[in-house]
This record gives C-alpha cells, sequence and structure tokens, in this order.
C-alpha cells in the first residue's frame, strides 16, 4: 500500500507541527524572562529600600546626643 | 511555605525533559519507521498525541488539586491547581495546532465538525479557556478560589466523561491506537511513543515547577516590598486572576 502523502509533500507538514511545538515553547520561555526581569527589577527595588532604611537608622543613630 | 519547596528538584527535572524530548524527537525521525498507510505525514502523531494526552491529564490534576484546596483550604492547592490548568491550556493549543495540520495532510481538511473526538477535545478547550476569565473576574480571592477549585473538579470530572462518551461513540473517522487490546502499534513505534509521551509529561511537570516557582518569588518579594516600605506606603495588591498566597 502507498502513503497517502508522498515524503516530498508531507514534509512541509510535520516540519510545521513540530515548529509549533518549538514555538510555543520558545514564547513560554520568552513570557517567564519577562517575568524574571519583573522579579530582579523588584529585588532591586527592595536593594534601594533597605539602603535607605539603613541610612536613615545611621542618621538618626547620629543625631542622638550622648 | 519556602521558596526551595516549590524549587526542589527543578535542575535535574529540566535536564530530563530536554533528554526525553529531544530523544525521542530523535526516535521519531532516526528510529521509529514510516507507517505503511499515512507515510511520513504519521509522524505528528508522536507529538500530537502526547500533547493532548498530557493536557487532559493535566486538567484532571487541575481538578484534584481543587478538591485538595477545599478540603484543606490551604492556598498552595489553589495555586497549584491554577498552574496544572494553565500549563495544560499551553499544551491543548499545541494540540489543536498539530491536529489541524495533520488533519489537513491527512483528510484534505483544516477541521471536519462531524468528527466527535476533534469537537469533543475543542469543548474540553474551551471550557478550560473560561478559567482564567472566571477568576479574573472576581475580586474577593478567597471567593475568586472556592469558586475557581469548584469550576476545576467539575471540568475536571468532564474529561473522562466525554473521553468515555467519544469513546463510546460508533462512527469517527479519527483513528483509536491506543486500545484496551493494546493498539497495532509495532514494537519500535510503541517505544518512540512511549518515550515521546514521557518527555511531554516530564515537560508539563516542569513547566507547572517553573510557573509555581516564578508565581511564589513574586508574591514573597511583593509582600517584602510591603513590609519594607511599612504600613504608610501600602499599595494595595493588583487585580488578578492568579491566586494570591
Amino acid at each position: 500500500m502507498s502513503p497517502a502523502l508522498p515524503l516530498d509533500d508531507a514534509g512541509p507538514y510535520v516540519a510545521a507541527a513540530y515548529l509549533v511545538f518549538l514555538a510555543l515553547v520558545l514564547i513560554y520561555v520568552a513570557i517567564m524572562a519577562v517575568k524574571l526581569s519583573r522579579i530582579s527589577r523588584d529585588i532591586a527595588e527592595l536593594a534601594e529600600l533597605a539602603d535607605r532604611r539603613d541610612a536613615r537608622r545611621e542618621h538618626e543613630r547620629e543625631a542622638v546626643p550622648r | 511555605m519556602t521558596q526551595a519547596k516549590f524549587s526542589r528538584g527543578l535542575v535535574p527535572l529540566s535536564i530530563l525533559s530536554v533528554v526525553l524530548v529531544v530523544g525521542g524527537f530523535a526516535m521519531v525521525f532516526f528510529y521509529a519507521p514510516n507507517e505503511a498507510d499515512q507515510g511520513f505525514v504519521q509522524k505528528i502523531f508522536y507529538l500530537h498525541v502526547p500533547l493532548a494526552i498530557v493536557a487532559l491529564i493535566g486538567f484532571v490534576a487541575g481538578g484534584v488539586y481543587g478538591i485538595r484546596f477545599l478540603r484543606s483550604g490551604d492556598r498552595v492547592h489553589d495555586l497549584r491547581s491554577y498552574v496544572a490548568i494553565h500549563v495544560s491550556l499551553i499544551l491543548a493549543v499545541g494540540a489543536l495546532i498539530t491536529g489541524s495540520i495533520w488533519a489537513k495532510a491527512s483528510w484534505g481538511h483544516w477541521w471536519v465538525w462531524d468528527e466527535p473526538t476533534l469537537v469533543s477535545f475543542l469543548i474540553v478547550f474551551l471550557l478550560y479557556a473560561c478559567y482564567q476569565p472566571l477568576r479574573f473576574s472576581i475580586e474577593d480571592p478567597e471567593r475568586q478560589s472556592r469558586y475557581a477549585a469548584v469550576f476545576a473538579i467539575v471540568g475536571g470530572a468532564f474529561v473522562p466523561l466525554n473521553f468515555m462518551a467519544v469513546r463510546a461513540a460508533e462512527a469517527f473517522t479519527h483513528p483509536r491506537v491506543l486500545g484496551t487490546t493494546g493498539g497495532s502499534m509495532p514494537g519500535s513505534m510503541r517505544l518512540t511513543f512511549l518515550v515521546s509521551l514521557a518527555g511531554m509529561a516530564v515537560l508539563f511537570v516542569t513547566l507547572c515547577k517553573y510557573e509555581l516557582t516564578s508565581k511564589h518569588a513574586s508574591f514573597t518579594l511583593r509582600s517584602l516590598k510591603r513590609r519594607m516600605a511599612g504600613d504608610d506606603d501600602w499599595v494595595p495588591v493588583r487585580r488578578s486572576a492568579a491566586p494570591q498566597l
């Protein structure tokens, strides 16, 4: 029995199906990269807040008369 | 709940996913023979069927976590249910697109409306496509989690019922490869299929773990930011479809 579609005709369909899967995984990775950059931005904000808090405490300690 | 609990085993799981998925695809093209009837186009089977099976199992898993959430009230189960359904939806999109490509190559049509397997999968997909809008439409986090859990349980019960109904249908164009008799695949095809299925299953678990780790990291950071800023600078949590831990 000969196959329904010869290799030349079937090739693009098979390639398209596997490329769809690859594209889905890559889109997912790209979305995760965006989320990761948001998390790293939040960490930078937190570090800034911590620095400001330390500086304020230092200032308060210096302002207290001995 | 610690960050380590979600991210535990993420690196070996990621490596295993890559090995199984790439190994499975290599077997598809270099080991499994061409099918006698369909020829080369049947190679889509090794991608399309695992995508569909894992997506459906993921939907059921979402329902199981929904039950666990309602029983315990632990929001971690709600988060797991949300993530399982979220990742399953992505895989279901893949199953629909690859199935459509295969249908065009085999039957000459992108979609066949009188085919129960295709239409029932589309119904399941559309049902779960409503899950995120449902969550987003409810502002109160408690109610959001409860309603979403009920939705996940009902949907999760619908999936196997739907599967059995389709199996019971008499006329169908869609082939039945996996049956109670063990199917008609030769050993090399069966092994390739099982490796592809295992790869897809491990990829699903890995993606779920990535999503859980990322979500938990965001929640932890947000709450830390609020604590550091002090109550004066408190900013209300942005409305979201995702569960708030």
